[in-house]
């Protein structure tokens, strides 16, 4: 398998990188190695393996739905790149 | 002092033959005086250090000390640390200033451990040499030109040359066991869901496990016994009652064959071609003193080990493309400085804060996850995952340990696979079926190969033999002296 640069421009929109159309061909050339090195997977039948999702097979624990937190607020929004009136600030989305 | 072990700085602070202050600055400077050479800390923290390290002594004086208060370590930057920078090795967090502890970390501040500062790193945890930080590479105290591994690499050097007696780290396909190898300390990953994963910067969160670093497994006893509990902030905590691994070891009694009735395992796989020459006379070495020691070995197989990268490269992918999906440029982090609507912020944002290995992994999880090719691979894998877990559950009725070289070469050059992800991939073949299956695993020291390098034995358990893992490397530990040796710049 090896993947064309316009798959690659594609994966790099749906992961939201922006991928300069220059840096796309070295890119490419890089994820094919790696996808070189995956697809040795295939050699093998697994067609009666259940898979495994996790190394724990153990089933997720409900908690009351209660609050559990305190409000911080105002520390988590000190970090953010820009906030005002306690809100986090992007550009217009809606005209 | 600085050669001590946390035993005996324990003992030198009960008896007031030192403070926690005068640990701290002795190790304070010592970093002050290399960190420069090694750039093995991102963040070194001596105001914070040196209050707590009063707080310490306080408690000390009071009679109120536990088995670390006092004791002075080091966090990988992969650990959130309230107040103080947590960088992920990344651009895009490095002005990130943590509002919260992790886990591991509250439980190490509540030990009355002294925080000397934050280590270096690959990258959001993806590396196998440590030069995927955004802060420059960590460097081998054995020889500066050399990578110190990865991904946890600051800590493994930091402890390597003695800028801190013990420090934290995370594993999520070797990142605690082969630094541990190739710069000469004992590192310990527990089975996964022992240790809290929270405030731990999330990699591939069905793999990521914190862990520790000392000069001997005893240390990492004391380390590891602070650090695992159960979490309800975590989801894949696990609720078992915390267990003393420390006492384990000093419960052990003394006997010319201390390891009499202990069956090692030896997969075939893991001692085929790919493992350097000079790494193979240490291993051998190291398994005959095993066998002095009353162990006896046996051959067992994992037949598909070999299918360990493969799938890892799969879902360690998967799973990463989806936990760093949160950082966009909105809540914390990096914001580009110029865009124009949302998405190109997102998109500048992210090509701007992420590293070439980051993106890589990222677009190759979004790749196997997309539409039409989930089966063939993301699926694919997980039951590849299933085999070789399989596999070491039989190797398991066979023997009570597995042993093996951690790494198939000693420390390499600096730049010698920076531009071949593959090859990078591949020096962590000896370690990543581990993080698979979700098995406990340590690395000690056991020799050196070519040009003075050490050399690092991989001992896999079963799942919850950390003692059994810690009291082996202890034996091991009681009877050479691999794991004295320093580096010139720790003389």
């Amino acid at each position: 398998m090896s993947l064309t640069i316009e798959e690659v421009l594609k994966v790099a929109g749906l992961a939201r990188i922006e991928l300069a159309e220059g840096d796309a061909e070295a890119t490419r050339d890089k994820l094919n190695g790696i996808f070189g090195l995956i697809e040795q997977m295939q050699a093998v039948d697994t067609a009666s393996v259940e898979p495994m999702s996790h190394p724990q097979e153990v089933a997720q624990r409900l908690r009351e739905d209660l609050v559990t937190e305190s409000d911080r607020r105002d520390d988590f929004q000190a970090i953010a790149p820009q906030t005002e009136a306690g809100l986090y600030l992007v550009p217009r989305v809606i005209e | 002092m600085i050669h001590a072990s946390l035993t005996q700085l324990r003992t030198a602070l009960d008896s007031g033959k030192t403070s926690s202050v005068e640990l701290a600055t002795l190790f304070l400077d010592r970093i002050e005086r290399f960190n420069g050479t090694l750039n093995a800390f991102i963040t070194v923290d001596r105001d914070h250090a040196l209050a707590a390290a009063r707080t310490a002594d306080a408690r000390i004086a009071a009679g109120e000390a536990g088995p670390l208060t006092g004791i002075p370590l080091a966090h990988k930057d992969v650990f959130c640390t309230e107040g103080v920078l947590t960088t992920c090795g990344s651009k895009m967090l490095s002005n990130f200033v943590s509002p919260y502890d992790a886990h591991v970390v509250a439980l190490l501040k509540r030990a009355g451990s002294v925080m000397l500062g934050k280590t270096n790193m690959d990258e959001f945890a993806m590396g196998s040499s440590n030069e995927n930080s955004h802060f420059g590479p960590a460097r081998n105290p054995w020889n500066t030109d050399r990578v110190p591994g990865g991904s946890s690499g600051g800590s493994a050097a930091a402890v390597a040359a003695r800028l801190v007696p013990a420090a934290t780290g995370t594993d999520t396909g070797g990142s605690v066991r082969q630094p541990a190898a190739l710069t000469g300390v004992t590192g310990i990953k527990p089975t996964y869901g022992l240790a809290s994963r929270y405030g731990m910067i999330a990699y591939a969160s069905s793999f990521d496990q914190a862990g520790v670093f000392g000069s001997t497994a005893s240390d990492c006893a004391l380390m590891l016994s602070a650090i695992v509990g159960y979490d309800a902030r975590d989801s894949t905590s696990l609720e078992r009652p915390g267990e003393d691994y420390a006492r384990v070891l000093a419960d052990a009694g003394s006997s010319a064959k201390p390891l009499a009735g202990l069956r090692i395992g030896l997969p075939e796989e893991f001692f085929g071609q790919g493992m350097a020459d000079d790494v193979r006379t240490a291993i051998e070495a190291a398994l005959d003193a095993y066998r002095d020691l009353g162990a006896t070995t046996v051959s067992v197989s994992l037949p598909n080990a070999k299918l360990a990268i493969p799938a890892y490269y799969v879902l360690a992918p998967a799973e990463a493309s989806s936990n760093l999906s949160r950082f966009d440029g909105v809540r914390y982090g990096h914001r580009a400085a110029e865009y124009g609507d949302l998405d190109d912020m997102y998109r500048k944002s992210r090509a701007e804060g992420f590293g070439a290995e980051v993106k890589r992994r990222i677009l190759v999880g979004t790749y196997v996850l997309s539409h039409g090719y989930y089966d063939a691979y993301y699926l694919q894998a997980q039951k590849l995952r299933r085999l070789i877990a399989e596999d070491f559950r039989r190797a398991f009725e066979a023997c009570d340990v597995i042993a093996g070289p951690t790494s198939p070469t000693t420390a390499w050059p600096i730049g010698a696979k920076a531009d071949d992800p593959v090859q990078m991939y591949l020096s962590d073949i000896y370690t990543i079926a581990v993080n698979l299956a979700g098995l406990p695993g340590l690395s000690h020291p056991c020799g050196f190969g070519a040009d003075q390098l050490p050399v690092g034995l991989q001992l896999i358990g079963d799942y919850f033999e950390e003692s059994r893992l810690l009291a082996t490397a202890h034996r091991y530990q009681q009877a050479t002296d691999w794991h004295l040796r320093r580096p010139a710049i720790a003389a």
